[in-house]
């Protein structure tokens, strides 16, 4: 301060109030530095998502500009990249693969939104004191267990355990939906559990004055009033469920046939991605078809974002 | 049935799920450990895997990789996270740009890990020519953690009561300086918790390591402190594959004979060290909110 006001009192001749009334340069430049900086950082996630946008989307067109198979080809049900032509192939039909993905990721939701919302409602209406303390922390350690280590207890556990209940490999479809059931449900859970606290207690109350039964307050004023964030809490568990790569890939057996029955391995695109990626060389049709189905679950990805901003967008009740 | 007999019984339906959730997570934790600490001695804590054809060994150098590739992350993400989060709690207008910078956060948090792996695998490994390397593996972790961040930052700061806020102002505290002298340190506690369990999730990936970071750890030397030379650890443009990718790799491959051994000892040490973070950053949060309100 002092050597500040020094500095303009020599050089010009200003009273004492005017200097003080004046900001400090030194001040501002550094005020707006600050400011720069930090905006730099928030447009470092811009730059980043659209350059991420950018380079799948143009390595996975590539194989429809460059002629390599046509868009038909690549959603039919022929999967044979390594097929001879006298055989017809090769064939970069990548159908069997979204239908694998959206089959488990259907499964697994299927039956983790009933139990994650159940368990939401019981953390917050049936036993909101000490029901939400011992489900807080186990919510928790769902979360933090790594996706590879969902894999391997899959892998160990389940897989033997369907091989011996219902027969066939052990590995398929079922054995990825009990899989990615557990992995999604804390996402269920802890974003139903914001959603119902958000109510207001008066909904409640008004209930309960007329005489209302808990299950009937709940199942017909809680949960409608609470539909957006339940819902918005299911589609983010479908969003992770499609995207996971390895848990998946480690028990689904990777068959590129379409199943018959829920014990039938199958693949998904994140598995052919994940087991193919590394083996094929870059620039071929084959590598080129995988960037595609990367694309292919980018956008879907993006679609059940957008899902989600339309859903809480209609917030009111 | 009468609407008390109904309610009843949905009463238990809800109490058998809430059973079942925790008993999932019991059956889960126990069987990880269980079986895993069996493995767990210090050799294999320690060791170099061993051959392919005999097993063997441990994941010593794997899970070095796993905490020099998590500070190396951190060193990029937070120093970012901590400017785009100041960004967004004080300096965000409501408008087009911050509509825009939210929907990025939103769409990049919730991107499948392994599309962000194949990004990191074109930008960082192909474009920049680094070949597999941890570098190239901590940016495509930063991609999926940045916006983690920012959120972590942004939610701490605005949790800051407004009143310290215009106490600092009415001192004639600048904006800046209110935000490195009263703001950041308020909200220190909450960014601490929230960097450390982000740190855990970090921890764990695997599916957006394998085509950045590779699936390979070269022999390493642990002697070797020199930055550039390929057989030291702490060379960031070496190729590593982490305890996550480990288990993967050595499930998936199914080459050597005592996969499974591997695969258990290195989970339970994945889960152990995630617990601990979990705990440390509670802890940690607890400890400095105490600290700095002189309770």
């Amino acid at each position: 301060m002092e050597q500040a006001a020094k500095a303009q009192g020599s050089s010009c001749k200003e009273s004492l109030s005017e200097q003080l009334m004046k900001p400090m340069r030194k001040m501002l430049i550094i005020e707006k530095q600050g400011k720069i900086i930090t905006l730099v950082c928030a447009w470092v996630l811009i730059v980043t998502l659209f350059s991420l946008l950018y380079f799948i989307t143009s390595k996975g067109i590539s194989p429809f500009v460059n002629n390599q198979i046509t868009l038909a080809e690549f959603f039919s049900f022929e999967w044979g990249p390594t097929a001879s032509a006298e055989q017809g192939g090769p064939f970069y039909g990548a159908m069997a693969f979204i239908l694998g993905s959206l089959a488990v990721t259907l499964g697994a939701t299927v039956v983790s939104a009933p139990l994650g919302i159940g368990a939401a409602i019981f953390m917050t209406e049936i036993a909101p004191d000490w029901g939400k303390k011992i489900l807080q922390p186990v919510i928790e350690m769902l979360v933090g267990i790594p996706s590879v280590v969902y894999g391997f207890i899959g892998l160990t556990v389940i897989v033997p355990v369907i091989r011996e209940t219902a027969g066939g490999l052990g590995f398929g479809l079922l054995a990825g939906i009990i899989v990615l059931s557990i992995m999604i449900l804390p996402t269920i859970i802890s974003v139903g559990v914001d959603a119902i606290q958000a109510i207001p207690r008066q909904i409640r109350e008004g209930s309960y004055a007329l005489g209302a039964t808990r299950w009937q307050t709940v199942s017909r004023l809680v949960v409608r009033a609470a539909i957006p964030g339940l819902m918005t809490g299911v589609v983010l568990g479908m969003a992770r469920a499609f995207g996971e790569a390895l848990a998946v890939q480690m028990v689904i057996g990777n068959s590129p046939n379409l199943p018959a029955s829920f014990i039938e391995p199958i693949s998904t695109l994140t598995s052919v991605i994940t087991l193919n990626m590394g083996n094929t060389v870059q620039g071929t049709t084959y590598n080129n078809v995988l960037w595609s189905m990367a694309l292919i679950l980018l956008l879907i990805t993006m679609l059940f974002i957008f899902l989600i901003r339309f859903i809480t967008r209609r917030r009111e009740y | 049935m009468n609407a008390k007999t109904i309610d009843r019984i949905a009463t238990f339906c809800f109490y058998s799920i809430a059973v079942l959730i925790v008993g999932i997570l019991l059956g889960l934790v126990s069987f990880i450990l269980i079986r895993g600490l069996g493995v767990i001695d210090w050799s294999f804590v320690t060791e170099a895997p061993g051959s392919v054809l005999t097993g063997g060994g441990g994941v010593g150098p794997q899970l070095f990789n796993s905490f020099y590739l998590l500070i190396l992350t951190m060193l990029i993400t937070i120093p970012l996270g901590l400017g785009g989060g100041i960004y967004m709690a004080e300096y965000a207008k409501p408008g087009k740009l911050t509509d825009f910078i939210r929907l990025s956060i939103e769409v990049l948090s919730s991107l499948p890990s392994i599309v962000v792996g194949l990004f990191g695998l074109l930008v960082f490994v192909q474009y920049t020519g680094w070949g597999y390397s941890m570098l190239a593996g901590a940016l495509a972790l930063t991609v999926f953690n940045l916006p983690l961040m920012v959120r972590i930052v942004e939610q701490s700061l605005t949790a800051v009561p407004r009143e310290q806020r215009e106490a600092s102002f009415a001192l004639g505290v600048t904006h800046w300086q209110t935000i490195l002298k009263i703001l950041i340190p308020a909200a220190l506690p909450g960014i601490i918790t929230g960097t450390i369990l982000a740190s855990g999730r970090v921890f764990g990936e695997a599916a957006a390591l394998l085509f950045t970071a590779g699936m390979t750890s070269p022999p390493l030397d642990f002697t070797n402190w020199d930055f550039t030379s390929p057989t030291s650890p702490l060379n960031p443009f070496r190729p590593a594959s982490t305890l996550a990718v480990h288990i993967w790799k050595v499930n998936a491959e199914g080459i050597i004979p005592d996969a499974k051994e591997v695969a258990s000892g290195a989970s339970a040490l994945l889960v152990i060290a995630i617990l601990i973070f979990n705990l440390v950053a509670r802890w940690l949060g607890r400890f400095i909110h105490a600290r700095l309100t002189s309770s």
